[in-house]
């Protein structure tokens, strides 16, 4: 069972407690809406479970070891920023992508997932030629290149025109029920197509 | 050598050679600069013979300021080091990967134009060579501490001039050796101890930066 | 040892400890500094070369001394606070920064003021001199790092990692700036060997040296008071020293 357990986080952010002793599991099959107000602490909470940021105390642990390469295999995050280089386009970005994170990738691949997010004809320009949404798509399309059991999604629904929120809230509903695990922040209300939600409020504190 | 280097080492080389007009600008730059300092202090063939070394060698530092937001402040600013991070590889190799493509970019040329600086001020071929040799060791050295400051400085919003204070104050034991080496070219002496301590210089650097430079990077994720 | 300081790891603890260290050591700095500066400048006799001049190593020499011991300070709270993540540490180290600098800045100011009446120029590029300004730089580039930051606990850490990387250098510059020097100016520059120097103008010296160390010692405790209230203002600890405080004041 895969389970990515996080036992009493706490976070500092500009000497104010954002969080404290907060204790969060996460296990395959299931999908944690992670909800609260501007400033509660969404995003450092996925920061920190995603490894990029350090908790000020407290343990994550995932299949029972702290967090390590076997995590990162199996770890796809998307944060506020889309992760993509203006001046490379769409193809080079996801390329470099793959290379980095060990997915072997042929060019054809790319070019069918992009396709399949009617990005088609947009391929080779810079990513700075493309408007918000289709730069949030590029984004997107790594949920479906790189195979994995954990996606921390930081506001995916931003930005995103109607048929791609559809899309997107299929594929989350097939990751979770092929045993995926997905935590997400959203202000985005989500239709019924994604399938069960567990929610975890945060507040804002003081 | 694994994925995440081969990754971010030809994207930056990709991206590098993509702004073909950023790449030329710091050695129009550096060109420029060498041609004011005979007028400022007149032609005089021996003046600048003196003054070569030491003017070829701050010309180099300053353009190596001009290609450090290369080294981590894009890709932060657009996301792209989180997900380097996120790689599961470690990060000494993203870090080593950055740096010898800075190195590659920002000084190979650099490198080839010093011929050219060279007889622009008036150096002797030994003064030439000796030149040559103390900045094919002592331009990664550059690199790596602009590694070490552009990290730090990496989460700061409006950074500036800050990665040069702090890198600066650091780099004067190596000029002062390189621009020594070139000296003793011209007594005729032999140079080889002050390439010596430059190299040496560069392995103990070469081992430390990129694990400071790995720690503020981290740090900068916060 | 280890389990000793480890107590003080704790910011309210720190405070505490400051409160009660700083009266010890404001006592012995004022005592020391104004004992020594008197005999120093008053009593001591004059130097046969020098004249009355010279007495401005009385302040000279101790703030040259430990403008170097307080950046290895910095440098030690900061491989604390790096090495076990204490907050504290950093603390210390940013409250001791401006504090070494400030030194520095006495030990060039009063070297060059030294300077004009021994070598006829305020500044000579002495190795001492010169690498008491680039330790200067090192302070400053510390301190900017320290300040452009908005979030203080990121900003500790990566002025702690500069503040290392600075403590590694300083050996280097220091030697590779004495090396550079004689190089350049060998013969011709009028370095002041240190003499054999006469007992009692030896004392006063000594004297300063321990009162500027504790004066140094005092303000960073200061400081450090004030960095942790101003970083914890929102504890409950904080906040009942304010009432408290308000309390008494009413009173």
């Amino acid at each position: 069972m895969s389970q990515l357990v996080a036992s009493e986080l706490s976070c500092i952010k500009q000497d104010r407690v954002l969080f404290d002793n907060l204790s969060v599991t996460l296990s395959a099959g299931q999908l944690v809406h992670l909800r609260g107000p501007n400033g509660a602490g969404k995003t450092s909470l996925l920061r920190i479970l995603a490894g990029l940021s350090a908790a000020d105390s407290g343990h994550i642990s995932w299949q029972n070891q702290s967090l390590g390469s076997d995590y990162f295999t199996q770890l796809v995050y998307l944060g506020h920023k889309n992760g993509l280089n203006l001046t490379l386009n769409a193809i080079e970005n996801l390329y470099y992508w793959c290379a980095q994170h060990g997915v072997k990738i042929s060019s054809a691949q790319l070019y069918d997932r992009l396709a399949a997010l009617e990005l088609t004809g947009l391929e080779t320009l810079p990513v700075k030629a493309l408007s918000a949404g289709q730069q949030r798509k590029v984004a997107l399309a790594r949920l479906w290149l790189k195979p994995a059991m954990v996606w921390l999604l930081d506001e995916p629904f931003t930005a995103l025109d109607i048929r791609t929120i559809g899309m997107l809230e299929n594929a989350l509903n097939n990751f979770v029920t092929q045993g995926g695990a997905v935590m997400l922040t959203s202000h985005h209300v989500m239709t019924s197509a994604v399938g069960k939600v567990q929610s975890l409020d945060l507040e804002y504190r003081w | 050598m694994t994925t995440l280097f081969y990754g971010v080492f030809k994207r930056d080389l990709a991206l590098a050679f993509r702004q073909k007009a950023e790449l030329a600008q710091p050695l129009l730059f550096l060109l420029i600069v060498i041609t004011l300092f005979p007028i400022a202090v007149g032609p005089g063939p021996d003046i600048l013979q003196r003054i070569g070394p030491g003017v070829i060698w701050v010309a180099a530092i300053l353009a190596s300021l001009l290609g450090m937001d290369r080294l981590f402040k894009e890709d932060f600013n657009d996301g792209s080091l989180e997900q380097m991070m996120l790689s599961g590889h470690p990060l000494y190799q993203l870090v080593l990967a950055k740096i010898t493509a800075h190195w590659l970019v920002c000084f190979i040329p650099v490198l080839l134009l010093t011929p050219l600086f060279s007889i622009l001020l008036n150096q002797t071929l030994t003064m030439a060579v000796a030149l040559f040799l103390s900045l094919l060791l002592g331009t990664p050295l550059l690199s790596l501490m602009a590694a070490i400051a552009m990290g730090l400085t990496v989460g700061v919003p409006k950074g500036g001039l800050l990665p040069s204070l702090l890198m600066l104050p650091v780099l004067i034991p190596l000029l002062i050796f390189a621009t020594s080496a070139v000296e003793s070219a011209a007594m005729g002496l032999s140079y080889t101890p002050q390439l010596a301590v430059i190299g040496a210089m560069f392995l103990v650097a070469l081992a430390l930066a990129p694990l400071a430079t790995v720690y503020a990077l981290k740090v900068s994720q916060h | 040892m280890f389990m000793w300081l480890h107590q003080y790891a704790k910011t309210e603890a720190a405070y505490s400890l400051c409160n009660r260290l700083i009266p010890w050591f404001a006592a012995i700095s004022m005592g020391c500094l104004v004992t020594g500066t008197v005999w120093g400048l008053l009593f001591a006799p004059s130097d046969y070369q020098q004249g009355d001049a010279f007495r401005i190593i009385y302040i000279h020499v101790p703030a040259a001394m430990l403008s170097m011991s307080t950046y290895i300070a910095m440098a030690v709270a900061a491989l604390v606070g790096l090495v076990w993540q204490w907050r504290t540490a950093f603390m210390a180290m940013i409250a001791i920064a401006p504090v070494g600098a400030a030194v520095t800045f006495i030990a060039l100011f009063t070297g060059a003021a030294w300077g004009k009446p021994m070598w006829g120029a305020w500044w000579v590029w002495d190795a001492r001199l010169t690498s008491e300004l680039i330790l200067l730089f090192l302070y400053c580039g510390v301190i900017a790092l320290y300040c452009a930051f908005d979030d203080k606990q990121q900003a500790g850490k990566a002025a702690g990692v500069m503040a290392l990387v600075g403590v590694v250098n300083v050996p280097v510059i220091h030697f590779s700036v004495q090396w550079w020097n004689t190089l350049h100016q060998g013969a011709t520059i009028t370095r002041l060997d240190k003499p054999a120097i006469a007992t009692q103008m030896l004392w006063p010296l000594l004297i300063n040296i321990v009162g500027m160390a504790a004066f140094i010692f005092t303000i960073s405790c200061v400081r450090l008071k004030n960095e942790i209230i101003r970083r914890e203002q929102r504890r409950p600890w904080v906040q009942q020293l304010v009432h408290s405080n308000e309390a008494k004041n009413e009173l």
